[in-house]
């Protein structure tokens, strides 16, 4: 079980929001988490705690490629995005990386920011400690869990060498 | 392999690549035609490709990164990634577009890298361009596509398909880029996630193939997986004199089934904008009022080819970009500005006052060549508007046509160039 605090995000979240292309000059998981949603909130990095969640509407994570999106989020604490949707691309590389979603539609539309979230990745059960609502996100297809079990694409790839 | 029935042309693709039938919602491992990554993206697949330990790329010649993104480099971070590229590229033994061989968009179906029937993907959201030439292509990330350099494979789900026809004659002055831009304001901005659209019609049929690479490739600015196009006598000439690889084309079954149809009746369509911040914020040039602009920039794998040089050239020629404006062009490759002296198209654009920079991305990604200052507004040929996209969060991004771009430097406010 993991507790923290939610921070809302509104729909179509992009990943220039998420990680401006300027500070793309490195890969350095530390240096990208200190930009990390700088565009939507140049504060949030300084306000937010490791093991909070963002819990955002619908296509989190549209535009661009770039998996300095995810590692900047899961550098900075995050513990679990949850959103309406996720764009597509976003979507593999959380899972390839290791920074744990949960599309939930319910939860990111009753959550209200500053909640206290409880969240149990294994089922994807999402407890809002301050509402006492119990949320279930859509379960991962089994391959899916896989690569998340092995914390990443990278770990699975290694593990079947 | 048995005759697959009733299926699109996404689902034709990715069964041709993994020997067996696979429709919509099916889950599969297929063979990758080519791969390709560009310098924002493979810095982190070089990493991921270590960390996987392993020592070799599995088909070198499948393999290409372009520097496009940050070239030449504006800084020592970036230098630092581009020098990793080349060693990478070298020891690997895979092929490398250097600064100023253009963007990797324009570069893959240029040099002859992708034909019809082809599965490709790349370390760029804007990969699914192909789509244009009969290609199932989607943009990855880095950990995909080092994990697809390993194997030579990656895992798809079969995508459902959106049907999409664009009946009836474009109107002068109406290109490709008011097509697409029509669309995604009309379906949002996550209206095909996770689907491929089919597009068809008497318009696609009408126009080049330059014309249709801008409206495959913005397929992904409404969250498609791709956007795809038949192979008609257009597209098969155009990759017969790029290509030597043998094509493949895929055609949808007459029955296949589709999750959505949409028809959009283009002949009264108006030249289309995309306002700030996203870009379904689409409205028609008669709606978008008086909008000063102090940059207008023509270019990326949206709108950087030579046919949307010569059109901006013809509303350009003799003028003069107003003052207090800036227009930046950026071919989308050295082909491309080669392309443009040869025939007075690079001459005509400098003399109205445009400023070319390095064949590449130039200003879209907001990494160098022509940040907006705070409160400026540009118009661009760009396929992202997003805050911050340019490089500044406070400046406002306009997307439009080539020819609006052009009209609109003119007289230094949004203008109809009809």
């Amino acid at each position: 079980m993991i507790k923290g605090q939610a921070w809302k995000f509104g729909n179509n979240i992009d990943t220039d929001l998420i990680i401006p292309a300027r500070y793309l000059n490195t890969s350095h998981p530390k240096e990208l988490a200190m930009h990390a949603m700088e565009d939507a909130d140049p504060k949030w990095i300084s306000k937010m705690q490791k093991g909070d969640f963002i819990v955002a509407g619908e296509n989190f994570g549209c535009g661009s490629s770039r998996e300095h999106a995810p590692i900047a989020l899961k550098a900075a604490g995050v513990r679990a995005v949850i959103a309406k949707s996720f764009a597509r691309i976003f979507y593999r590389n959380a899972i390839n990386i290791g920074l744990p979603i949960l599309e939930c539609p319910e939860a990111a539309q009753e959550i209200k920011a500053g909640d206290t979230l409880e969240v149990n990745l294994a089922d994807g059960e999402i407890k809002n400690i301050t509402s006492k609502m119990i949320y279930h996100a859509q379960p991962f297809p089994p391959f899916m869990q896989k690569i998340i079990k092995a914390g990443g694409l990278i770990n699975q790839l290694k593990s079947t060498k | 392999m048995g005759k697959t029935i009733h299926r699109t042309i996404a689902e034709k693709i990715l069964a041709s690549h993994c020997q067996k039938d696979a429709k919509a919602g099916d889950i599969v491992i297929a063979d990758l035609d080519f791969m390709i990554g560009q310098d924002g993206t493979s810095g982190v697949a070089i990493d991921s490709f270590n960390k996987i330990g392993s020592k070799k790329v599995f088909a070198p010649k499948k393999v290409a990164i372009i520097i496009d993104h940050s070239s030449p480099s504006p800084s020592q971070g970036v230098s630092a990634i581009h020098k990793k590229i080349r060693e990478f590229a070298k020891a690997q033994e895979i092929h490398l577009y250097d600064i100023g061989c253009g963007v990797c968009h324009q570069i893959t179906p240029e040099q002859g890298y992708a034909v019809p029937g082809n599965l490709i993907v790349g370390a760029d959201s804007h990969t699914c361009t192909y789509g244009a030439i009969n290609v199932f292509s989607t943009g990855i990330g880095s950990t995909d596509l080092a994990a697809a350099w390993v194997s030579g494979k990656l895992w798809f789900k079969v995508p459902e398909s959106i049907k999409v026809t664009f009946a009836g004659k474009l109107s002068k002055g109406v290109y490709s880029k008011d097509l697409i831009l029509k669309l995604i304001g009309d379906i949002t901005a996550d209206g095909a996630t996770y689907k491929a659209l089919e597009i068809y019609g008497d318009a696609i049929s009408a126009m080049s193939v330059d014309a249709r690479f801008t409206i495959s490739n913005m397929a992904i600015e409404c969250g498609a997986k791709a956007g795809l196009m038949p192979a008609d006598k257009k597209v098969l000439d155009w990759v017969k004199a790029h290509s030597k690889k043998k094509p493949n084309p895929v055609a949808a079954d007459k029955d296949a089934v589709y999750g959505k149809k949409i028809e959009i009746d283009v002949s009264k369509l108006e030249p289309q904008i995309a306002k700030p911040h996203t870009v379904d914020n689409v409205v028609p040039i008669s709606k978008i009022g008086e909008v000063p602009v102090q940059q207008g920039f023509i270019g990326t794998c949206t709108n950087g080819r030579l046919e949307d040089f010569q059109i901006a050239a013809k509303i350009l020629k003799g003028k003069k970009v107003k003052n207090g404006c800036r227009l930046i062009i950026a071919p989308a490759s050295k082909q491309i500005l080669l392309d443009m002296i040869k025939d007075g198209t690079y001459q005509t654009l400098l003399e109205a006052g445009a400023v070319a920079v390095t064949p590449g991305c130039g200003p879209c990604v907001g990494t160098h060549n022509g940040v907006p200052s705070d409160g400026e507004n540009v118009i661009s040929t760009a396929n992202r508007n997003f805050k911050g996209r340019m490089g500044n969060p406070n400046a406002f991004i306009y997307l439009a046509s080539p020819a609006t771009v052009a009209a609109s430097v003119i007289t230094g406010k949004i203008t109809d160039p009809r």
